[in-house]
């Protein structure tokens, strides 16, 4: 294992305190308990949002905390979710009278532990709603798993609920579009190669030189099966097609494209994949009227890719343009 | 013979010591059908329970050693074995409110309401390939126990030796819950960590009864 750390057991501690270093303009940080938070909160009368879990997956939350997208982010450990103290604090950090919004990714730590969190915060007097993403097209038996995951779709439920809830929606209003976003947003990865939890010191899987992982979460967990490599375009069929199936996406569409690395992938690479994937749907009659290309849900060093397709309508496009500040997306202001 | 706050307490520091020595099992065991953080994570936990061990005031109940417990782990844990194993210890503590000593019927109350406090919060089954099939196993074993007429330690040994055999069933088991679920047939043939870490703190509190 290489890596550029000191002492694996201060990997989260010290990336955060270098992001907070970077994005004083935006940001402040509390280090105990440990949470990311607009510089301005708490914002009077706007919805706070908050978002969290494992390390490992920036820019993902840490870098959408700003105007416009969320009001905090709490980190947890690499690949674990975040204790329910530093929720409840970064909760009430933002709470500026009108509610919080809790945006959590389907996994069981995080359920689990922002569940208890919410309990907490409403024992003090703080209204808390929260939304679960769970956009894994991947996941086919979501009866007998923990369920669909929550994956690249969460990232768009983050910028579009957070634009709601700058322009003054209420809590209820904001929680209605993020999960609008979640119902209408489809997402499938593919891996390359395994990745390297800090603190295990080996690949949480393994990979054969020409083998791929299709349907991969965002921890290196295995996903639904193991083929050998593929040209990239024939990749983007393999995971365009569950997803335009599953909603179903339909002729006359517009929707928002999202090509997400998953750390270890070259732009250069995800502009391949984008490329087709507009083809593909394209000749499905599907027309992408807005789009996200980078790596912006990540799994520490992974190679790899997801394909996230969110179906939009005329609310969602504009908050989608609505102005955004935040260290990973930044437009119209 | 009834075991008391000495116990609760010599029962936690064992735990601490059992899971610092199982660390890296469990760290292997959840790398291969999880995320590679179970010992990790449950190290962190005990170490900062045992830290706070030394702030329970004089006079303390194990119903304020347990709760002790569920606090500190809920608050270092994270995870999903935080809220579950923190929800465990907390309900095993109301259970057993205001009772100094502890006899063969109290343990199985401690016991049934620490398993029914996991059920509450992650919603597995047995069969599902969880730290349930440690658990119900080792409240049904302690009762039958403590029906017959055994003593602490013996019902204590019961619970113990089912949870064991529990999480070794879990090998064959195709997951339903947590992160092992999204495997499939591929969860088979591993031992659920949950399950394992269980059946190792079950096992601790036998070493330390009399």
């Amino acid at each position: 294992m290489k890596k550029l750390i000191n002492d694996p057991k201060n990997v989260v501690q010290e990336s955060v305190a270098g992001f907070a270093s970077a994005h004083a303009d935006i940001v402040t940080v509390s280090s105990d308990p440990l949470f990311i938070v607009r510089a301005d909160a708490p914002v009077q009368g706007v919805v706070g949002i908050v978002s969290g879990g494992g390390s490992g997956h920036e820019p993902l939350h840490g870098g959408f905390v700003g105007y416009g997208m969320l009001g905090a982010a709490v980190p947890g450990p690499v690949f674990t979710s975040p204790t329910p103290d530093p929720i409840v604090a970064a909760t009430k950090a933002v709470d500026g009278g009108a509610g919080v919004l809790h945006i959590v990714k389907n996994y069981t730590g995080d359920v689990l532990n922002f569940e208890t969190a919410a309990d907490l915060a409403a024992a003090d007097g703080i209204e808390v709603r929260t939304v679960v993403t769970d956009d894994d097209v991947a996941v086919q038996d979501s009866l007998y798993t923990a369920g669909r995951r929550g994956v690249g779709g969460t990232v768009l439920v983050e910028k579009i609920a957070g634009a709601a809830a700058e322009r003054g929606d209420s809590l209820d209003e904001v929680a209605a579009i993020a999960e609008r976003v979640n119902a209408n947003v489809r997402t499938m990865g593919v891996a390359l190669t395994p990745c390297v939890v800090p603190h295990a010191g080996e690949p949480s899987f393994t990979l054969g030189d020409d083998e791929i992982e299709i349907g991969i979460g965002i921890h290196g967990e295995p996903g639904r099966e193991r083929i050998p490599l593929e040209p990239a375009d024939a990749i983007v069929e393999r995971l365009l097609e569950p997803i335009l199936s599953d909603l179903p996406f339909s002729s006359g569409d517009s929707v928002l494209l999202f090509v997400n690395g998953m750390g270890g992938t070259p732009l250069v690479e995800l502009y391949i994949m984008y490329r087709h994937a507009v083809e593909v749907l394209a000749s499905r009659g599907i027309t992408v009227v807005r789009n996200l290309v980078g790596n912006y849900i990540t799994a520490l060093e992974m190679q790899g890719a997801s394909i996230s397709v969110l179906k939009l309508d005329d609310e969602t496009t504009e908050l989608w343009d609505a102005p955004v500040q935040t260290a990973a997306l930044r437009w119209g202001r | 013979m009834t075991l008391g706050t000495d116990w609760a307490i010599a029962w936690i520091r064992r735990s601490a010591d059992v899971v610092a020595e199982h660390r890296v099992e469990l760290i292997t065991l959840d790398r291969e059908i999880g995320d590679g953080d179970h010992g990790e994570n449950l190290d962190r936990g005990f170490s900062a329970v045992v830290a706070k061990l030394d702030t329970l005031p004089e006079g303390s109940t194990p119903a304020d050693v347990f709760k002790l417990v569920a606090t500190t782990l809920i608050s270092t844990v994270g995870g999903a074995s935080g809220p579950l194993f923190g929800t465990a210890y907390l309900k095993a503590a109301g259970a057993v409110a205001g009772r100094e000593d502890l006899d063969s019927a109290s343990l199985v109350d401690l016991l049934t309401a620490a398993r029914d406090g996991v059920v509450l919060r992650g919603k597995a089954a047995v069969g599902d390939k969880t730290m349930i099939d440690a658990w119900t196993p080792a409240v049904d074993s302690a009762a039958r126990a403590a029906e017959g007429g055994q003593d602490e330690k013996s019902v204590l040994e019961a619970a113990a030796q089912a949870a064991e055999t529990g999480a070794r069933d879990t090998e064959p088991l195709v997951a339903h819950k947590g992160r092992a679920s999204y495997l499939g047939e591929r969860a088979v043939g591993h031992r659920d960590p949950g399950a394992q870490s269980s059946s190792l703190i079950l096992r601790a509190a036998v070493e330390v009864a009399g």
